[in-house]
């Protein structure tokens, strides 16, 4: 009998094209998606190297980074973004790569995108100017965040020089209570392990939990294994995968799905595979999270105080301080009831149609608090299209939430959405660090889009389990 | 042609702190650009501001340093290599500290910067004596795997593939992944996915 194999080792060893001379892996990438914050100086390099992109059939590209999500109409209002548009579409246009830009109908957010087209698929490897390729595990596809100089690599070669990182599995077993979602399990594990807890790790989420959510709720918790400091995350393939993927653009049809299904399957891991580390967590210890300091893993449970300084550990003291100092909290004071001035729903995180039906279950039940400033932002055109199909939209607007284009907006504002002065944001996205959301001194609680929507609603950080 | 990088050698800048993320180390706003040039003098800047002149890269004592000496995690968050870039064009040639995100080690390394790492005690003993004097040679040998200050010689950690690539002035990686050659496209007419799954 073989020993059973982990999904990772054997996409890993499917991708090798040979071991480099300095011990790391050529591993060759099947998806190769790319934007214009990270892509320009590539294609710079590209060309000065005298250099075509290798697999442009793998290549696929969107913006979404600095696109506005008031008016996307050309040329776009900040001359800077425009001349990043401008070089993303000659670059695409000269190297014979597929561009999803507003006109197509399929712009979006690259995270939301890559799934909902189905370029994303399982047992895949998948690389990405940007630390948020990690979504794309949820598939038990095995993606990358890289830096520029890397994109010049895959572009080049269709290839990565990379090390092996060892093999955690997370095990989140029993289930979740009501008012818990995916980003709240996700904001949980980072608690506990920590922000660089996944450093040289690929995470592996499984257990009952995790097989129970929709394909949808496992980008969540892949997008955010970043966060926990693991480059990669993933989830195995299985139903709920195969179900999401069928029909898609660019999903397999007909006779081929068959062969596809088979093969997707024969690459999950098996039972007993080998791990280097397991962690094992109970769904019902996992309560509705919201973020009180300056990185991922500083958070509570919405109906907890934030930490004293005697439950902190030594070593934390320092960051712990600076937290509070920059957020201007008190140790052990409640989260909930802290005044909001923004709300914001969308990103890579949580901009995807499921994220936006929790928001406005909540959204339904009142008005928008006085002063508080909102951004609901599809994930992508695709996502907006079906949102007002629902009458989402209509929701919302009734509420009296700004209704906006899709793009990554204020996760990281550059673009015209930005923090103004020491504003405090409950956000659905993935980031509280200092400055994040477009001022230097504005403050992000990060939550789930239920959470946010209630927020909103308060005027204050409150446990969305009191409103559902 | 890259070059082979054995050791940097230069005086240090203490910047203390754990979690430092790469939004701080250049803010989002200024990735708003086709080219990497101009972003040294952005390095930190919101954290420059804040402290009114009292951040270590605006402390006269520090300049012209060459080597950014730093605390745990550092580099987390975004990918964006614009981060070492800007530290880069500041004039950082070598990163030591008590460990780095995976991504910023990376995008490092693609620029031929060396990230070394340091155990807790030696690190602080390194901080405190560049502190005082900030004017000292400090050394980072990858060939040794050491760091040599005035306190004297201190065992660094170095990944063995970032190591092997610095030294052999193999860390542009794209000659080196083109040498495969057609194994790559042999490689890949193995892969399911990539031939259709034997579709016709």
């Amino acid at each position: 009998m073989p020993a059973p194999r982990s999904l990772f080792d054997k996409v890993w060893e499917t991708h090798s094209v040979r071991e480099l001379p300095d011990g790391q892996t050529q591993l060759f990438i099947g998806l190769h998606l790319v934007h214009e914050v990270t892509s320009p100086q590539a294609f710079a390099m590209l060309k000065e190297m005298k250099l075509g992109v290798r697999y442009p059939q793998r290549t696929f590209a969107t913006v979404d980074h600095i696109i506005p999500t008031d008016s996307q109409l050309r040329p776009l209002a900040d001359d800077l973004a425009e001349e990043m548009m401008v070089a993303l579409e000659r670059n695409c246009r000269e190297h014979d790569i597929p561009l999803f830009d507003s006109a197509s109908g399929r712009q979006g957010v690259v995270h939301v995108i890559g799934p909902e087209l189905g370029l994303t698929q399982p047992a895949m490897t998948v690389a990405c100017g940007d630390s948020h390729t990690s979504t794309h595990g949820a598939f038990g596809a095995i993606a990358f965040g890289i830096g520029t100089s890397q994109v010049r690599d895959v572009l080049a070669t269709q290839c990565l020089a990379m090390e092996k990182p060892k093999l955690r599995r997370i095990e989140v077993s029993g289930k979740l209570g009501a008012g818990v979602y995916a980003k709240d399990v996700i904001l949980h594990i980072i608690r506990q392990l920590g922000v660089k807890g996944g450093v040289g790790f690929a995470y592996e989420y499984a257990g009952t939990v995790i097989e129970a959510m929709t394909m949808e709720e496992r980008l969540t918790v892949c997008n955010m294994s970043i966060e926990g400091g693991a480059r990669v995350g993933y989830i195995n393939p299985d139903e709920v995968a195969f179900d999401y993927l069928r029909g898609r653009e660019y999903a397999p049809t007909g006779e081929t799905w068959g062969a596809a299904e088979q093969w997707w399957r024969s690459m999950a891991s098996e039972p007993g595979a080998p791990c280097d580390d397991l962690i094992s967590l109970a769904g019902e210890d996992i309560p509705p999270t919201v973020t009180w300091g300056i990185h991922p893993g500083q958070s509570a449970g919405a109906d907890e105080p934030i930490p004293n300084l005697s439950d902190v550990p030594d070593a934390d003291r320092t960051a712990f301080a600076e937290a509070l100092e920059f957020m201007g909290f008190r140790p052990g004071q409640p989260i909930a009831g802290t005044k909001i001035d923004v709300a914001f729903i969308g990103s890579c995180t949580n901009g995807r149609i499921s994220d936006l039906r929790e928001a406005a279950r909540v959204a339904k039940t009142g008005k928008v608090a006085d002063g508080v400033r909102t951004l609901i932002v599809p994930g992508s055109q695709a996502v907006a299209r079906e949102a007002e199909a629902e009458g989402l939209d209509q929701v919302f607007r009734a509420a009296g939430f700004d209704w906006r284009e899709p793009g990554c907006s204020m996760c990281l504002a550059m673009n015209p959405d930005k923090l103004q002065g020491r504003e405090v944001s409950a956000s659905s996205s993935n980031r509280n660090f200092k400055g994040r959301q477009g001022s230097p001194t504005g403050r992000t609680l990060l939550m789930s889009p239920a959470m946010v929507a209630a927020a909103a609603l308060k005027g204050e950080v409150v446990d969305v389990r009191e409103v559902l | 042609m890259t070059s082979i990088v054995e050791r940097v050698e230069g005086r240090a800048c203490v910047v203390r702190g754990n979690d430092i993320d790469t939004d701080r180390i250049i803010p989002a706003r200024f990735l708003r650009c086709v080219v990497f040039d101009g972003l040294g003098e952005h390095a930190f800047e919101d954290d420059r501001e804040q402290a009114k002149g009292d951040h270590p890269l605006d402390d006269e004592r520090f300049a012209g340093a060459s080597i950014l000496v730093v605390g745990e995690n550092f580099g987390c968050g975004s990918s964006r290599e614009h981060a070492p870039q800007s530290l880069h064009r500041f004039g950082f040639q070598a990163f030591v500290g008590a460990s780095f995100a995976e991504i910023f080690a990376g995008n490092c390394t693609a620029l031929g910067l060396p990230c070394v790492t340091l155990e807790p005690n030696d690190l602080e003993a390194l901080m405190e004596s560049v502190s005082l004097d900030p004017t000292q040679e400090v050394v980072v040998d990858l060939a040794g795997r050491s760091l040599t200050y005035k306190g004297g010689t201190l065992p660094a950690g170095v990944r063995d593939g970032t190591r092997k690539a610095l030294l052999e002035g193999t860390w542009n990686a794209t000659r080196v992944l083109l040498e495969a050659g057609d194994a790559i496209d042999t490689q890949a007419a193995t892969i399911p996915y990539v031939t259709g799954f034997g579709a016709a």
